[in-house]
């Protein structure tokens, strides 16, 4: 399955690359409008993208009456990414769309200024769960201290599935002034730099949860795909390389097609996990842990 | 310099689209707009002043590039008595906007006479030199096509409130999926490559965006 990393598409302006996807993750909503960080917004560097777009968005009361009817005119199954700054609001958003075609929502969970990480998950997910049925993906940035404790605190919450990963905070500066590029100072790293750390977490969080995963992170290519389905993914989202190319959903899903068959998998996600060897599931990796605290006395 | 490529598939568009143009290494596009619709071809005027426009300036003959365009809302060419002002690189899009008007007079400002070598591509046009600014020279009554930095474009709009001004800023897409082109219009932050580049002018060419390959002429 290949979706759009959050915040990297407008179903509007690209329809036809929207339809070449399996779903469609919209810009995350949050309670008010949001016009978003001044420019500059976006800077290359040699490893990857930064951007510093601060959640610009109509907000839910104009994003139900204008915007979700429009995307899902567009045809694909829609996720609704939503934010906020307090469980409550998180609450509030899934509520409203509680009712709406909405596939998936997915809660970004990757707000820079949480102070106990695990703690912020098990209540935003558990006040999510409680305001909707439909499916609750969990967003976290891979900068985490413990990555695998906040997957699990939002899996007992209630997930059903988790997105790994957000950015990751980077500056860059101009060569010639040595001032920051962008109007924020820091922003985003994505792009290239941010595979191996997505991978890592993907990595983790299957062995801490088995929860689906939508793995993302400097996804080019389908050989880039199968590495994060073999680390546990069992979805992949593409984000800075649509800006590069549109063309990019069919061609990374063919080339996924290819490369799992090349290897021998029937399919590309028969190779879901395969990375952790001998610990392909939670289960093997509990019976493996509970043979180490025998060994430890 | 003026960086050419084969046409293929693409349309040229109206002037003052633009192109989004990736050589090989780069992770982002970069935009452009057409400076020149020769037969078969595409044009860019390209200052090479980063890593981006070197490495498009750097083309040789037969390279490959990615190509997605054209893009966002060029000039209204229906005018009368139009003046063309620029400034800098922003004098990009005016030969071809130039060619399809008409060739009517241009106004253009540099900061230094070799920066106004690319003068020589616009017909019909009057050079100032800094510290003279193009609107000092402005003559009153004609119909306003500017682009330039945008201290010249808020300062032309000041003297020329109906006057079509093509906007630039940093893009990763050009296609309205990356917000990361956003600038300030009627007190909104709006996307400039769906909104844009030319403000006030707003048409949207017939011909849909067509990505692709061409290779360096």
């Amino acid at each position: 399955m290949i979706l759009n990393a959050s915040g990297c598409l407008d179903a509007l302006t690209a329809p036809e690359l929207t339809r070449a996807l399996d779903a469609f993750v919209t810009k995350t909503v949050t309670p008010l409008p949001r016009e978003g960080n001044p420019p500059v917004r976006i800077a290359e560097t040699e490893v990857g993208m930064l951007n510093s777009i601060g959640l610009a968005n109509p907000g839910i009361d104009r994003f139900l009456d204008d915007a979700l009817p429009r995307l899902l005119a567009v045809g694909p199954p829609v996720w609704v990414s939503v934010g906020g700054f307090a469980a409550e609001e998180y609450a509030d958003l899934c509520a409203r769309l509680d009712g709406t075609e909405a596939a998936v929502l997915e809660l970004n969970l990757s707000c820079p200024n949480v102070a106990a990480p695990e703690d912020e998950a098990t209540a935003i997910v558990t006040a999510a769960r409680a305001a909707t049925h439909k499916p609750l993906y969990a967003k976290l940035a891979p900068g985490l201290p413990d990555l695998p404790a906040v997957a699990e605190a939002a899996a007992a919450a209630g997930a059903d599935g988790l997105s790994l990963v957000n950015t990751i905070r980077g500056l860059a500066l101009d060569p010639a002034t040595l001032q920051p590029r962008l109007g924020t100072a820091p922003g985003g790293l994505s792009g290239p730099a941010l595979r191996p750390v997505a991978l890592a977490a993907v990595h983790a969080a299957y062995r801490a949860t088995g929860l689906p995963i939508v793995g993302m992170g400097g996804v080019e290519t389908g050989a880039h795909a199968l590495e994060l389905i073999a680390a546990g993914a069992s979805a992949v989202a593409l984000g800075t390389v649509l800006f590069a190319d549109p063309a990019a959903p069919a061609r990374v899903r063919e080339e996924l097609r290819a490369e799992a068959a090349r290897r021998g998998f029937e399919r590309p996600l028969a190779a879901r996990g395969v990375a952790h060897g001998s610990v392909a599931s939670t289960a093997d990796a509990e019976a493996r842990d509970a043979g180490r605290v025998g060994l430890k006395l | 310099m003026l960086v050419r490529v084969r046409r293929g598939a693409l349309d040229p568009g109206i002037p003052g689209q633009f192109f989004m143009l990736r050589p090989r290494g780069l992770l982002l596009p970069r935009p452009m707009s057409l400076c020149l619709a020769p037969p078969g071809e595409l044009a860019f005027l390209v200052d090479p002043i980063g890593p981006g426009t070197r490495a498009l300036a750097e083309l040789q003959a037969g390279e490959e590039i990615d190509v997605l365009g054209p893009l966002g809302n060029g000039f209204c060419l229906d005018v009368e008595r139009p003046l063309l002002v620029g400034g800098g690189i922003g004098v990009a899009p005016f030969p071809y906007l130039s060619e399809r008007l008409g060739g009517p007079p241009a106004l253009l400002g540099f900061r230094t006479a070799r920066h106004a070598e690319a003068a020589a591509l616009v017909p019909n046009s009057e050079v100032v030199l800094e510290p003279t600014y193009v609107t000092e020279a402005l003559p009153p009554g004609r119909a306003v096509l500017a682009c330039g930095p945008e201290p010249m474009l808020g300062a032309v709009r000041r003297l020329a409130p109906d006057a079509q001004l093509a906007w630039e800023a940093p893009m990763a897409c050009g296609y309205g999926a990356c917000y990361g082109c956003a600038v300030e219009i009627d007190g909104c932050l709006a996307r400039l490559c769906v909104e844009g580049p030319v403000l006030r002018g707003h048409a949207r060419g017939q011909a849909p965006a067509v990505a692709g390959r061409v290779a360096a002429a």
